[in-house]
């Protein structure tokens, strides 16, 4: 059965005692011995961060934007266009059977960098945004009940959610007559469990539509409970993935996630690839995103037939180099880890470092008169952000840029969770396993020169 | 502090971001528009009040870094009691110098808004600068809105 339970009557608030599996992995582990693989002892497999910017050291704490990319991925780019260049699928020749076989093994990679039950689960896009409106638009077009989006349906989101994760929503409500409700979030950032009980109780969504990780404010949401309030409440749950990727250990099955979407620039990889995960009934009840090549089984003018999952949902010629490149980003994370259950250990490491470094960054930045963080979950992942009295974030962005240290400052794509804070940016830091403690020492002095600078 | 970001963050520039001028919204505005830069969510209202030609009072409001509000700021001052075919002038100037990638060209006439001159290298940062003066122009021009884009 895929999500048709039948809904419960919750009388209490169940404040979620189990977290994510991921999380709970991570919670075991909060102090692990000391690895070889994160901050110094990995930037050498980085030849990104040894250059000077602005001559200074680059300090790259812009990495909810993006990771930079270790030498095996860059090589594995670079050997496929030099040695293996083809396209894929239906091709007799050599060169075509090797490409074909590179790619279909990333497809495994990312079946083991996400649990789920099997290969096929997973469609490859050009990115997250891609993955949401494959689904957004599937539920406008669906004929299945399970999944078909009609008129007076409601589809839950929350404040802290990203543009990609409600505008595609806000598209198919548009086009069917249903409506996007926003669940609250409190102060400390966090989603109010109370008011999502409630929301689901009041409005029997058709679709919970909820990001694992939060890249303005860094919370880690209860996402396995949530999805199991959304089945009970009879709802299909979607996790947008992007920031959880590279920070934690995922399992799609354990949440139950029905739907889950991966932005893969963010975990080492090349830029241009996205994963969808689907449940299989589902993604074999979902109509096509985008019609072409590979994604039929027969054409006609009388009418045409489609291929199976994962093909039905890969039209044209894919990011077959980027593909690739994603599948040694984790073969790669896998390289870090023991033999046995490399990633559990790897994700449970980086988590641990990142979060190091951020509860680091926001012990020093307070320090500094008129710093305002925001975001204080007590679960979070390597994100800081910040403002500070008297110089808006555009401005520290430049001047922290002037001492070579990238940060991100903006709305984060999150108009809505800016909105619900009161401030039209933030300042930003997020941290990657190949970040150090001098990296914090040098975003926290550079802070302190702006805040100098605009006293 | 280098010395390239001190040419961007002049004191003229700090001084104004810090106590703008002109800050607010007049009542009897004869015309306005509301400035917007999508890119970061810099945001500025202008009103200003005409007669005989000349801008006689202006104000404005809003949100934005210390460069847009600075310029903001600078500009009001510049403005206040020109004809609005000088205004206009002033503008293209201004939209010279911060474009112009010859940083040898003086724009002695443009004042103390020379200090906005280092933006033009930092060209993310040149339509922090501009929006105040695409904000107003919409304003002369009766079109109530402006965007960077």
């Amino acid at each position: 059965m895929l999500v048709a339970v039948q809904p419960i009557s919750v009388q209490v608030i169940q404040v979620p005692l189990t977290l994510g599996a991921a999380t709970q992995e991570v919670q075991a582990v909060i102090n692990p011995s000391p690895v070889d693989f994160v901050g110094e002892a990995i930037r050498s497999e980085f030849p990104i961060l040894s250059q000077l910017v602005r001559g200074k050291p680059l300090t790259y704490l812009d990495n909810a934007a993006t990771s930079q990319k270790p030498l095996a991925v860059l090589e594995s780019v670079a050997h496929y266009y030099r040695e293996q260049n083809a396209n894929i699928h239906r091709g007799v020749h050599h060169l075509s059977q090797i490409a074909t076989q590179e790619y279909d093994r990333a497809r495994s990679a990312v079946q083991r960098l996400l649990g789920s039950g099997e290969p096929s689960e997973i469609i490859f896009t050009k990115g997250c945004t891609e993955a949401i409106n494959l689904v957004a638009s599937g539920m406008v077009f669906a004929k299945d009940d399970l999944l078909k989006l009609k008129e007076g349906d409601t589809i839950l989101v929350s404040t802290l959610e990203h543009h990609s994760n409600i505008v595609p929503w806000q598209l198919a409500a548009e086009r069917v007559g249903a409506r996007v409700i926003p669940i609250p979030v409190t102060d400390k950032g966090e989603i109010e469990l109370d008011s999502y009980l409630n929301l689901l109780k009041g409005t029997r969504p058709k679709l919970v539509a909820i990001k694992h990780v939060c890249n303005a404010l860094g919370t880690i949401n209860p996402i396995q409970w949530m999805v199991q309030q959304a089945h009970a409440y009879g709802a299909l749950a979607l996790v947008d993935g992007a920031q959880a990727g590279p920070h934690i250990r995922i399992n799609v099955q354990d949440l139950d996630a029905d739907f889950y979407t991966l932005s893969c620039h963010k975990i080492y990889a090349p830029t241009g690839v996205g994963v969808l995960y689907g449940k299989r009934a589902l993604l074999e009840a979902l109509p096509p995103y985008q019609g072409g090549g590979d994604m039929i089984r027969t054409v006609s003018f009388e009418g045409s037939t489609y291929a199976p999952i994962p093909a039905k949902f890969e039209a044209g010629t894919p990011n077959i180099a980027g593909v690739i490149g994603l599948g040694k980003a984790i073969e790669w994370l896998e390289s870090l880890g023991g033999d046995e259950n490399p990633l559990d250990e790897v994700f449970a490491a980086i988590h641990a470092h990142e979060t190091q470094l951020s509860k680091l960054a926001e012990a020093k930045l307070n320090e500094i008169p008129g710093v305002r963080i925001y975001g204080e979950s007590s679960e979070k992942a390597g994100i800081v952000s910040f403002t500070l009295q008297d110089a808006h974030p555009h401005d520290i962005g430049t001047i922290l840029d002037s001492e070579g240290i990238a940060v991100r400052a903006g709305h984060h794509c999150c108009m809505p969770l800016m909105r619900r804070f009161d401030v039209p940016a933030t300042a930003r830091a997020s941290f990657a396993l190949y970040n150090t403690r001098e990296e914090v020492d040098h975003l926290a002095a550079g802070v302190s020169k702006v805040q100098e600078m605009f006293r | 502090m280098s010395l390239d970001l001190r040419e961007l963050y002049q004191e003229v520039i700090l001084d104004h971001n810090k106590r703008p001028r002109n800050k607010g919204r007049l009542n009897d505005a004869t015309n306005e528009a509301e400035g917007h830069n999508p890119l970061c969510g810099d945001q500025v209202h202008i009103t200003l009040h005409t007669s005989n030609g000349l801008i006689d009072q202006i104000a404005f409001e809003g949100h934005g870094c210390a460069i847009s509000t600075a310029s903001a700021s600078l500009m009001t001052e510049a403005v206040k009691g020109k004809s609005l075919e000088e205004a206009e002038a002033i503008f293209r100037e201004f939209q010279a110098m911060v474009t112009s990638p010859d940083s040898e060209d003086v724009h002695e006439e443009l004042g103390e808004m020379i200090a906005l001159a280092g933006v033009r290298d930092y060209p993310v940062r040149i339509k922090c600068a501009t929006l105040p003066w695409h904000t107003l122009h919409a304003a002369l021009a009766g079109e109530g809105k402006a965007s960077t884009e």
